[in-house]
């Protein structure tokens, strides 16, 4: 039928024009990148496949590193308020409660071995800079005894809730040292002015993340950031899989709040407008039999 | 009884006088569009060049658009048109705007030049373009020198000079 | 005044005082249509649907909406989007419909040139028609500002750049238009006036006119074949409803145009709910910041083919520098299409594909207009940009073409 001749025809141009400007313009502005590695086989100084002792990771916490890192889940404070401690290091060192859960078990070994080149970030501290990382290279330690941390770390970790609470306190301890939430009511407990020093510019708020950059970006971003933004001095966290995941599903939560509704009440939408198209073709047609 | 060509001059006179109004509102409008006051006086940014530190890049906001002044060290060459003096030394006073798309170039001071991350375009100290897409050197907004102070929004005797050699 | 009788029944009563009986003849059931059409008919129908749809969508916006450059931003994507019940329904429904309604405003102003629709005592629905094009188009982009994204903000700026180019006042023509030196809050409000007042008032009075003169020369059909209305019209009121070649608005064109307008909701509802990225930009929910270009900066897909007539000139020809000569470029394509009834020199009026030249010159015109769209949207570096300047030139060329292509035509088919 002609009709379907013509609707064909411009199906067919509005298709191809929409290709071009959509998938494929995308295509060539954002070009893909390497797959994101959760492993990060890139850094081994340390054979994590030793078995780490808990009780010596003990010792070894509590002597090197409750000096400047609160660890609230097994009773050790933060040494100091966040405006002092930020004033001291740059940054507010972060609370060690939850990094036996959120980091990956190689990344987390290989930072206390060496910081700097476990978050890819030897651009920022080179020698000349005149700039150096706060936490100090614990390379004279074994890999035992770094895998010994590890465990420790691993043990006093607090189990999160698979909800939204769940992934907030995940965010909160990957990214709220630095990164403003405004549609969550999270500041970030470093303040402005230390971050902005700290980190040559102010880091952005997320609350809409989830949507300038999307799930696909936001999934390689973090993984790696010099990826995709080659010279940031934004670190790579070394999340694992899973709290990375917890993280974007956090991003999510806020930034996109309605997703669900919207995604149910889509179909409903639709298919009332199916009835309605239903119901104008049976008049219609009944209608039109009259002069045809 | 009127005769009918004073009643035309009538109708005629009444419509100029009527378009009288229209014009006359019709500028009031216009106006009403035009920036403020406090817009108008804003457009002019001050610098006090006196603290600057050489090769170091200092970075002022005019007119919404960042702009760039550099302060020259003592074995740095200016060039002709592109650089002013001020007081001892030479200065760079350039829009901060890559002139490819318009993103803003950050200045490496131990290669002395500025580089684009957008897409690669760098140019040296003076603004002109070295490398990359980049179709022309930075512009260089309007200023006028007021002892040591850089008045940004008023065209000076020094920058006529320099556009005119440009 | 003739003394009013005691009314028998409400409706005689609005009668006496309104004569909405004689109305709805008029308006409905004895306003006549052509029979032989097809769904392109619906088109305009299906616009006036999106503009009610986009009005009260905007006006349930409007509602939470702040036009103020700090607030505007957390308004829009916070309170409308989270917290407003349905808030984020309304802003999908107005920000994909805006971009939707642009993709039938072209299918609907491709149909008038395909079928002729143009000429022949049509030249008034033709430029009315063009004029809501034009406030379509401003009303578009003095609403992709509102919600202070980074897209929001250098579309803007780019856009209202080009003014810059005028000879003699351009620079102050930009700055007249932003009420500062660059894109401010002096700027948001403005164009948010223009966008929730002047303009949809400007619409609304277009697309009243739009219908008035559609009356006189009646509405196109698929055959371009012209006949007595009066005298099809008796026949359909005499009963022939089979033998006669017109249709009353109601109940029977409107039959067929809400069974199409059925078809294509469903098609609407789907892109705004599952697809909605393509008129909703990722780069727009940052929010604006003139210190931070982003690093593609492109307008809104429907703008993109005049764009690239812009953009495609970047070299200086005959001491002429390529900005003077893409704005001048840009002009003759924005002016061109109002025109048009006196461009095409052929009186046949007929389905493009029964035209000798013409049929190539239309689909040309498509292919070139796509090509334009395309690379609008790509980055305007290496061989882009020698397609950008191909396809723009073509653009001028085909219109520069046509009175001589159309004018060959008539004379081929001689009378006829």
């Amino acid at each position: 039928m002609k009709e379907f001749k013509i609707l064909a025809v411009i199906v067919a141009l509005v298709g191809i024009t929409y290709y071009g400007i959509e998938p494929y313009a995308h295509s060539v502005m954002h070009p893909e990148v390497a797959a994101a590695d959760f492993t990060f086989k890139d850094v081994k100084n340390v054979d994590t496949t030793l078995a780490g002792n808990v009780e010596n990771g003990k010792a070894l916490v509590e002597a090197n590193c409750i000096a400047c890192h609160a660890i609230e889940a097994a009773g050790h404070p933060a040494v100091m308020p966040n405006a002092d401690a930020a004033a001291s290091y740059g940054v507010v060192p972060p609370d060690l409660s939850s990094a036996g859960r959120i980091y990956d078990t190689n990344y987390l070994a290989n930072f206390i071995f060496d910081p700097v080149t476990a978050m890819h970030l030897e651009h920022k501290y080179t020698p000349d800079s005149g700039k150096q990382f706060p936490m100090p290279s614990y390379n004279w330690m074994t890999p035992q005894e770094i895998m010994d941390v590890v465990a420790y770390l691993k043990s006093v970790a607090p189990k999160v809730s698979e909800d939204k609470e769940g992934h907030k306190a995940t965010f909160e301890a990957a990214c709220g040292r630095c990164h403003n939430m405004k549609y969550a009511g999270i500041e970030a407990t470093t303040p402005t002015d230390n971050l902005k020093n700290y980190m040559g510019a102010t880091p952005p708020d997320l609350s809409q993340y989830i949507k300038s950059r999307g799930e696909h970006y936001l999934h390689s971003f973090i993984n790696d950031p010099q990826v995709l933004l080659h010279g940031t001095s934004m670190p790579r966290v070394g999340l694992s899989e899973k709290a990375q995941e917890e993280v974007i599903e956090y991003m999510e939560e806020v930034g996109d709040s309605k997703k669900a509704e919207r995604e149910s009440l889509g179909l409903y939408v639709m298919g009332y407008m199916v009835v309605f198209a239903l119901f104008a073709y049976l008049w219609k047609r009944k209608i039109w039999e009259e002069v045809h | 009884m009127m005769d009918e060509s004073r009643r035309g001059f009538i109708g005629k006179a009444f419509g100029a006088v009527a378009a009288v109004g229209g014009i006359a509102s019709l500028i009031a409008m216009k106006k009403t569009w035009d920036p403020l006051p406090s817009v108008m006086s804003a457009g002019f940014t001050t610098v006090d060049v006196s603290g600057l530190e050489a090769n170091k890049l200092e970075v002022v906001v005019w007119r919404g658009k960042p702009v760039f002044v550099l302060k020259y060290t003592e074995d740095m060459k200016p060039t002709d048109g592109r650089n002013v003096k001020i007081g001892d030394h030479y200065f760079s006073v350039m829009i901060g705007l890559c002139t490819h798309l318009g993103c803003i170039p950050g200045y490496e001071g131990d290669k002395k030049l500025f580089k684009c991350a957008c897409h690669g375009g760098e140019y040296s100290a003076d603004g002109k373009q070295t490398f990359g897409p980049p179709p022309r050197p930075l512009d260089i907004p309007p200023f006028k020198l007021d002892g040591v102070t850089l008045v940004l929004g008023d065209e000076g005797p020094e920058y006529k000079a320099m556009t005119a050699k440009a | 005044m003739a003394e009013f009788k005691k009314a028998n029944s409400v409706g005689e009563w609005f009668d006496q005082r309104l004569g909405v009986v004689n109305f709805s003849k008029v308006m409905m059931s004895e306003y006549w249509i052509p029979k032989e059409i097809n769904f392109l008919w619906a088109m305009g129908m299906i616009l006036a649907v999106m503009f009610k749809i986009l009005l009260i969508s905007g006006i349930f916006l409007l509602m939470y909406y702040k036009p103020d450059v700090n607030m505007a931003f957390d308004s829009v994507n916070y309170t409308i989007m989270q917290e407003v019940a349905y808030g984020w329904l309304f802003r999908h429904v107005h920000a994909v419909g805006a971009s939707v309604v642009f993709l039938i405003i072209y299918i609907h102003m491709f149909t008038g040139i395909y079928y002729g629709s143009y000429k022949k005592g049509r030249e008034m629905i033709w430029i009315s028609g063009m004029l809501l094009f034009m406030l379509f188009s401003a009303e578009g982009f003095s609403g992709y500002m509102l919600p202070w994204g980074q897209m929001s903000y250098w579309a803007a700026y780019v856009i209202t750049e080009i003014f810059g180019g005028i000879p003699l006042i351009g620079d102050e023509l930009v700055v007249w238009i932003r009420g500062n030196f660059y894109v401010a809050d002096a700027t948001l409000t403005r164009f948010f006036m223009l966008h929730v007042l002047l303009i949809p008032l400007a619409i609304l009075g277009a697309i009243v006119f739009h219908f008035y003169a559609l009356r006189f020369p009646h509405v196109n059909n698929e055959s371009g074949e012209f006949f007595d209305y009066e005298e099809e019209a008796e026949k359909f009121k005499a009963g022939n409803k089979k033998g006669s070649k017109v249709i009353p608005f109601w109940p029977v064109f409107l039959s067929k145009d809400v069974f199409v307008m059925g078809i294509f909701l469903i098609f609407f509802f789907y892109l705004v709910f599952f697809h909605y990225g393509f008129a909703m930009d990722p780069i727009n929910f940052d929010k604006a910041d003139g210190l931070k270009t982003p690093a593609h900066i492109y307008p809104e897909w429907y703008f993109l083919w005049s764009y690239e007539v812009l953009r495609g000139w970047f070299f200086e020809i005959a001491g002429i520098s390529g900005k003077d000569l893409g704005l001048m470029a840009f002009g003759f394509a924005n002016a061109i299409f109002l025109v048009l009834p006196w461009l095409d020199r052929s009186p046949m009026v007929k389905p493009a594909n029964q035209r000798p030249y013409f049929k190539y010159w239309f689909w040309l015109m498509i292919a070139d207009l796509m090509v334009l769209t395309e690379f609008g949207k790509l980055p305007p570096t290496g061989p882009n940009a020698w397609v950008g300047f191909g396809a723009s030139l073509t653009f001028l060329v085909l219109f520069i073409a046509l009175p001589f292509i159309t004018k060959a035509e008539a004379k081929k088919v001689g009378g006829k």
